[in-house]
């Protein structure tokens, strides 16, 4: 059974051209393509038939999925089901038990190397997995089979593409993400906890256009969203370069929207399109209502000390540290000292005292 | 390892060995030095061993008006570039946070165009002594590895400090990981290289002043 194209679908919905064209305009933009690319993207998109996507949740909390559908109703983000068919998914489907898990086989049969994985939750592999099943199968033979048939794999959520908070010291599960375990596979990275739901529509979209993985960093990222830094794009931005900086979230800082790194904002090392593309249909990101960014689209960014705690701050205790060496290097050197002691007394007894008759000689 | 685990590494384990090797070498050295000790002297003191040592340690802080050109020039320069490591080094908010993460003391940060240009002034200052090492036949002979050794972990602080400042060159998280990463590379070697004379230079100092100061001799 193929799916119907995209166009057919929207037409079905209600859903006008004009508010298509509006959404493959804001995609062209969002990843930074060319002018020209949203009418490709149009024009692609129409036709392509929808492609079936077999969405795997694990170890994972579900917000990436509330964060995709709790957004307000239309808009670009709730169109990604619109774009795919959705052949799988936990929260999402009717189906329930031996029902639900029926609808997955036959998806996997009938599109093999076609469909489209996402996964969101990482997969925990101690002990052979058993810390996470779902009709009594771990989650790490879930994944395996179901990679093996997907044409491409994505990653959503800081959970599925970097472990995220299972995946935290000391991670008694031994929870690892996606790319961990599946290494033949092209695999995109859509971190964020929860990743920015216009995010995975416009990597979506890409695919579908393109017929290929967008441009990706160093970590599998799309570069489109996470080429640069909530720092670099943050509207408080000239207040860092002056020096002006909250000290506490009520102080006259805070309130004249001065630069929150002393509260332990982590926009500089963190890549993410919070500040760009914003959330809640494009209201606000966190900086604006006031609290740092806490990095949440990095890897272990829950191993990295305190949200409140500023970048220079140890992630480690220094003071209990230093205080050890102290004692360490005195005892050492008094024991230095009670050597080179020793050896001056010695050598004081081994002198052999010169008399004036030494002296004479012969 | 990706750019993430390293800073954490360098913000946390890393930091603790620096801080470790640095803390239990310099005071094994420092009181391995003060422990040599000296016969006590008989002889009557003359004058106070406490206001010589002291005002000994302070003297040589001034810059003597006994100097030659090449003294002058390597004197202020190393003056500017000592000053603008200290202003840079207290008065930075950032590295004020991180005292505080520490020791829990604080104090207001100086302006960051104050800190811009004591960091230039600071760098410019130790290009040009490492030039005027290069070029001067005297300091040239006196110089060994361990002179452009120490010249280099001390450099690489300041520079990957303003580098991250500006963010100049390259990412914010990578500027800080050298930039951290270098601190606790200076840290490890000091104890055990020239750079000791952070804490030697005074002991030094009170030394010889206490010695005239005990003879009465004012220096």
């Amino acid at each position: 059974m193929e799916h119907e194209t995209l166009e057919q679908r929207l037409h079905e919905q209600g859903i006008s051209r004009r508010s298509f064209l509006k959404f493959c305009a804001a995609m062209a933009t969002m990843m930074a393509l060319p002018p020209g690319s949203a009418s490709a993207i149009a024009a692609t998109l129409a036709k392509v038939k929808r492609p079936s996507v077999i969405w795997l949740s694990f170890q994972e909390c579900t917000g990436c999925t509330e964060s995709l559908t709790r957004s307000h109703s239309p808009t670009l983000e709730s169109m990604i089901f619109d774009m795919v068919s959705l052949d799988y998914h936990h929260t999402l489907q009717a189906a329930s038990g031996h029902a639900a898990e029926q609808a997955r086989d036959d998806a996997m049969k009938e599109f093999h190397g076609k469909y489209l994985l996402l996964v969101d939750g990482s997969i925990p592999i101690k002990d052979g997995g058993v810390y996470s099943t779902i009709a009594g199968r771990t989650n790490l033979d879930m994944l395996l089979e179901a990679a093996e048939g997907a044409a491409a794999i994505v990653a959503v959520g800081s959970c599925a593409a970097f472990g995220g908070l299972p995946n935290a010291q000391p991670n008694p599960t031994g929870a690892v993400a996606v790319s961990d375990l599946i290494k033949d596979k092209p695999i995109i990275n859509i971190s964020g906890c929860p990743p920015i739901p216009a995010v995975i529509t416009g990597v979506l979209a890409h695919y579908l256009t393109f017929g290929a993985l967008p441009a990706l960093d160093a970590l599998g990222r799309p570069k489109a969203f996470y080429g640069e830094t909530i720092h670099d794009r943050c509207y408080r931005r000239p207040m860092y370069e002056q020096g002006k900086f909250a000290r506490t979230f009520d102080d006259e800082g805070a309130r004249n929207g001065w630069c929150l790194y002393e509260l332990g904002c982590k926009g500089p090392t963190t890549h993410n399109a919070c500040a760009t593309t914003k959330w809640n249909g494009g209201t606000s990101f966190p900086i604006e209502s006031g609290h740092g960014c806490i990095g949440c689209s990095e890897p272990k960014f829950w191993d990295a000390g305190s949200f409140y705690a500023p970048l220079p701050a140890p992630t480690a205790d220094i003071a209990s540290v230093a205080k050890t060496a102290a004692v360490v290097g005195a005892a050492a050197a008094v024991i230095a000292g009670a050597v080179d002691r020793g050896k001056k007394t010695q050598l004081q007894q081994s002198l052999v005292k010169l008399t004036v008759e030494d002296l004479k000689g012969d | 390892m990706v750019t993430q685990e390293i800073l954490l590494w360098v913000r946390g384990t890393g930091l603790q060995i620096a801080v470790a090797v640095f803390v239990i070498g310099m005071v094994f050295r420092m009181l391995h030095i003060r422990m040599l000790g000296r016969k006590k002297s008989l002889a009557q003191a003359r004058g106070s061993e406490w206001s010589g040592g002291l005002r000994t340690i302070w003297k040589r802080s001034l810059v003597s008006t006994r100097l030659s050109a090449r003294g002058y020039f390597t004197v202020i320069a190393g003056f500017i570039f000592h000053i603008g490591f200290f202003v840079t080094l207290l008065f930075l908010s950032q590295h004020i946070d991180l005292i505080r993460a520490v020791l829990g003391l604080h104090w207001p940060a100086m302006p960051r165009g104050v800190i811009d240009m004591a960091a230039v002034l600071s760098i410019a200052a130790m290009v040009a002594l490492l030039v005027h090492r290069f070029v001067d036949p005297v300091k040239r002979l006196l110089s060994d590895f361990q002179d452009y050794l120490t010249w280099l972990l001390s450099f690489l602080p300041l520079l990957s400090g303003f580098m991250l400042l500006r963010e100049i060159g390259f990412e914010y998280i990578t500027l800080l990981t050298l930039h951290i990463a270098s601190v606790e590379l200076l840290l490890i070697v000091a104890p055990f290289t020239k750079l000791a004379h952070m804490f030697t230079t005074f002991m030094a100092r009170w030394y010889n002043g206490a010695v005239n100061g005990f003879k009465g001799i004012n220096i």
